[in-house]
């Protein structure tokens, strides 16, 4: 691989700026329930002294890094720290070998594809107590972990089926693997607000963006995931250079932003410079859209009650809660906004058997504030997320902008 | 898309004096984003509000101190600050912090006269408000104290401590407590947490009280509790029957985060908004206005675009002015033009590693509205602030609320503000 090799050294370079200050230690949603892992500042800049290029991984438990990226956020010094955690989680993979439930459950694609026909019959394996426990014997996969049902039809069916009213003003669509096998209906809203304030929707052929893989330490599975992304989406953004992508799944489109490019070292790539670059998560599209005074405020009340919970993933676009602006618009609307760090899921972390519990004990604190809260639903912008805290409380857990296709009478 | 969103004011820098100032314009009614590149140094102080601890012999009285003291130093922040302006900005930080998200938790002390309190290594330092968990430390009254350590929390030195306070006067002796240790390199807030649990706590206290010896007060590491610690400290005190007072710690600093906490609230509360991982990294100008600044956001920039900004980036310590190897100093933010660099010929730095060293003075040169030299609608406030040493004056808490506040009140006075916006 010849790709990046100067933006690796940078960001392993970025450890010189750690003053060993500690402020990633306060925020690190693992560390802090669990001694497994060393911590942001133990295993990031102090271990990666110590890893020399093809030599043994010194320090083993960075595979309990869940990769939620808050450290790399709070670092008042812009050390990527979880940038040189990820790295240091695939070279430790490489060299101790990757279970095979690490190459099952990091492919959505596969398991949408599989389970999107059987559904029915999928659902009950998933759904079934003894069977779950054979899997968390066999594979690994914990037999309480949430884990979502297939919708048994696909969102794309749906989208190619139809035509966008044409209006000229194009946006394309990434609506990730969630919307695709699991909740369709939440991509049908996204089209439908889109087109609601006069967006001709496109959804290019498309697939998984390789995050699963990448936070598995997969690292050569997701880059032929994730450039693949790129030669779908770079044509008509080169045709057009207004034109941008927009995904609800808050955690994909953070990949195609950033991840992909930094922590697999593709920054040169440059279809996937063009799609980082043109890639937007729908609450900051809506709220930019809002303060040029061009999205649709014509809003009926919603009376309720919603906690809302930012994802990591969500965070760490570093754009702020944009969702909590949109909230605002809204007549009657009253939220109480969290202000736990993690639900503990991190995409297929807590499905881990030896990671379920750590998974569940990150996120208590949040499940506690959402049961306090008193409030009737839960809003959050990851789809995994959302899975973990309804299997964790019970409550009811959408996207943002369900309240806005409510609120829009759609 | 130009991607750009627009707000009565942009805050730039997310420690004490960005989120006092972002807070109160909130509070005055004004749209307002609070930009930070990560959390702040709220993280790594004590958690005391110090305003004037030596001038440079120490200070008893600071608020009467401040005329003297701004006298000699015309260029220092106090200088256009004043003392009405330090009052007002302590008592609207206290009152924050009683209805803030910490029940019970208060501010004590008052700006007439500063109270001595132990340092982690057992020196008494001044400071004007403390929390009331640190309250009992105060150096004139302790008699016999007992200072509380843990092989659970490695940076914490009970021994070395009550050495220093016993040459303080202070009859000091040390015990260690049995705390589990469950990670090798264990900090304060990790054991803060078990502090908010009732249960634990209690059996704390009661492993802990077979050590004590009659009349003597207890001073333990600052960690005792994160989010309730008026009920951790005031538990602690029923079951010990005794004075209990915290001691800062190294950083992390668990008292330094409910202040954080408390002014993210108050932020919060008010409809302010803040953005953590936003690293301002270029600036639009028109003639002498900042008009927009942008952040580095996954994937492309973010921009804001504001009528007023208030650049409360920090100094050094934060990396906003930065001194490079050819001996150049800058604001690496927005390029303000610096005052107080040494000129050609000057020393720059003493031989003496804690003497008032000149550098320490250098800040984003203003003027007496604490605007921006060149830059007529950036208002500074905190560290960016030239003429100060705080960290040797004891005066960063007084300077950052005071300048908060003050930019606040520039910000939301000076009318046509949203007229200019829209």
């Amino acid at each position: 691989m010849t790709n990046g090799i100067l933006e690796d050294l940078l960001l392993r370079g970025s450890i010189d700026h750690c003053v060993k200050c500690t402020i990633c230690e306060t925020q690190c949603p693992v560390s802090n329930v669990t001694p497994l892992f060393g911590g942001p500042k133990y295993t990031g800049p102090q271990a990666e002294r110590y890893r020399v290029a093809d030599e043994p991984s010194v320090e083993s438990s960075v595979d309990y890094c869940s990769g939620c990226g808050i450290c790399s956020m709070v670092c008042p010094q812009g050390v990527k720290i979880a940038e040189v955690n990820a790295q240091a989680r695939d070279k430790l993979k490489r060299q101790k070998g990757i279970p095979l439930r690490d190459r099952i459950i990091t492919r959505p694609t596969w398991l949408g594809r599989a389970g999107t026909p059987t559904a029915r019959i999928a659902n009950f394996t998933l759904a079934s107590g003894p069977l779950r426990v054979l899997a968390e014997k066999t594979l690994g996969v914990h037999r309480d972990a949430a884990v979502p049902a297939f919708a048994g039809r696909r969102f794309s069916r749906w989208a190619h089926g139809r035509t966008s009213p044409q209006t000229g003003r194009k946006i394309l669509y990434f609506h990730g693997c969630g919307t695709e096998y699991y909740e369709p209906w939440e991509g049908e809203k996204v089209v439908q607000i889109l087109e609601h304030n006069g967006f001709e929707v496109i959804v290019p052929k498309q697939d998984c963006c390789g995050l699963p893989l990448q936070s598995s330490g997969l690292f050569d599975d997701a880059r032929k995931v994730v450039l693949r992304r790129g030669r779908d989406f770079a044509p008509y953004l080169r045709d057009d250079p207004n034109m941008l992508v927009v995904g609800n799944a808050t955690s994909c489109t953070l990949m195609l932003k950033r991840e992909a490019r930094e922590i697999l070292s593709l920054e040169d790539d440059p279809d996937l410079k063009l799609l980082s670059e043109r890639t937007y998560d729908i609450c900051e599209l809506l709220l930019e859209l809002h303060d040029r005074g061009e999205l649709k405020t014509d809003f009926r009340p919603v009376n309720e009650h919603i906690f809302y919970h930012a994802p990591c993933q969500q965070q760490g676009h570093w754009i702020g809660k944009p969702a909590l602006e949109l909230f605002a618009l809204i007549p009657g609307l009253e939220v109480t906004e969290g202000n736990a760090r993690c639900c503990g899921i991190a995409g297929t972390y807590g499905l881990k058997a030896e990671k379920y519990d750590i998974a569940m004990a990150v996120g208590a604190d949040l499940f506690g504030q959402v049961e306090a809260s008193g409030a009737g639903e839960v809003a959050c912008d990851s789809e995994t997320c959302r899975w973990q805290i309804t299997h964790a409380t019970g409550q009811k857990s959408v996207h943002p902008i369900d309240y806005l296709h409510r609120a829009y009478g759609l | 898309m130009s991607g750009q969103l627009r707000y009565d004011a942009v805050v730039i820098g997310g420690g004490t004096a960005g989120m006092v100032a972002g807070a109160r314009l909130a509070e005055g009614g004004a749209r307002v984003c609070v930009l930070a590149k990560g959390v702040g140094s709220t993280h790594l102080a004590p958690g005391t509000i110090d305003v004037l601890g030596y001038a440079p012999e120490r200070v008893a009285a600071p608020l009467a101190a401040l005329g003297d003291f701004v006298a000699a130093r015309p260029d220092h922040p106090y200088a256009l600050l004043g003392a009405d302006a330090v009052a007002e900005s302590a008592h609207w930080f206290q009152s924050r912090v009683e209805s803030g998200p910490l029940p019970g938790y208060r501010y004590v002390g008052d700006l007439e006269r500063n109270r001595l309190f132990p340092t982690a290594v057992g020196a008494l330092r001044p400071s004007a408000l403390v929390p009331e968990t640190m309250a009992h430390g105060d150096g004139d009254s302790l008699e016999r104290v007992c200072v509380v350590g843990s092989r659970a929390l490695r940076d914490f030195h009970p021994a070395l401590c009550a050495a220093n306070l016993g040459r303080a006067g202070i009859a000091a002796r040390w015990v260690e407590a049995e705390i589990e240790v469950i990670k090798a390199d264990q900090n304060a807030l990790g054991l803060a947490r078990r502090f908010d649990d009732p249960a634990w706590r209690a059996a704390f206290a009661g492993r802990l009280a077979l050590k004590l010896q009659a009349d003597e007060s207890i001073g333990l590491p600052a960690m005792l509790g994160i989010r309730d610690p008026h009920s951790a400290w005031s538990d602690l005190e029923r079951r010990l029957g005794r004075p209990v007072f915290e001691i800062p710690t190294l950083p992390p600093s668990v008292p330094g985060m409910r202040l954080y906490e408390i002014l993210r609230v108050a932020l919060r509360r008010a409809g302010g908004r803040l953005v953590l991982g936003a690293e301002v990294v270029s600036a639009e100008r028109a003639g002498s206005r900042v008009t927009s600044v942008a952040t580095r956001a996954a994937g492309h920039d973010a921009v804001y675009a504001a009528p007023w900004f208030v650049f409360a980036a920090g100094g050094f310590s934060s990396g906003a002015i930065e001194l490079d190897s050819d001996w150049v100093t800058r604001d690496r933010v927005l390029g303000l033009p610096l005052r107080g660099v040494p000129g050609p010929g000057e020393p720059r730095f003493l031989p003496e590693y804690l003497a008032e060293q000149p550098m320490s003075r250098v800040g984003v040169a203003v003027d007496a509205q604490l605007r921006a030299e060149g830059a007529d609608n950036v208002v500074v406030a905190g560290a960016a602030l030239p003429g100060a040493i705080s960290w040797r004056e004891g005066s960063g808490e007084g300077i950052a609320l005071a300048s908060g506040s003050r930019a606040a009140q520039l910000v939301l006075s000076a009318g046509g503000a949203r007229a200019e916006a829209a």
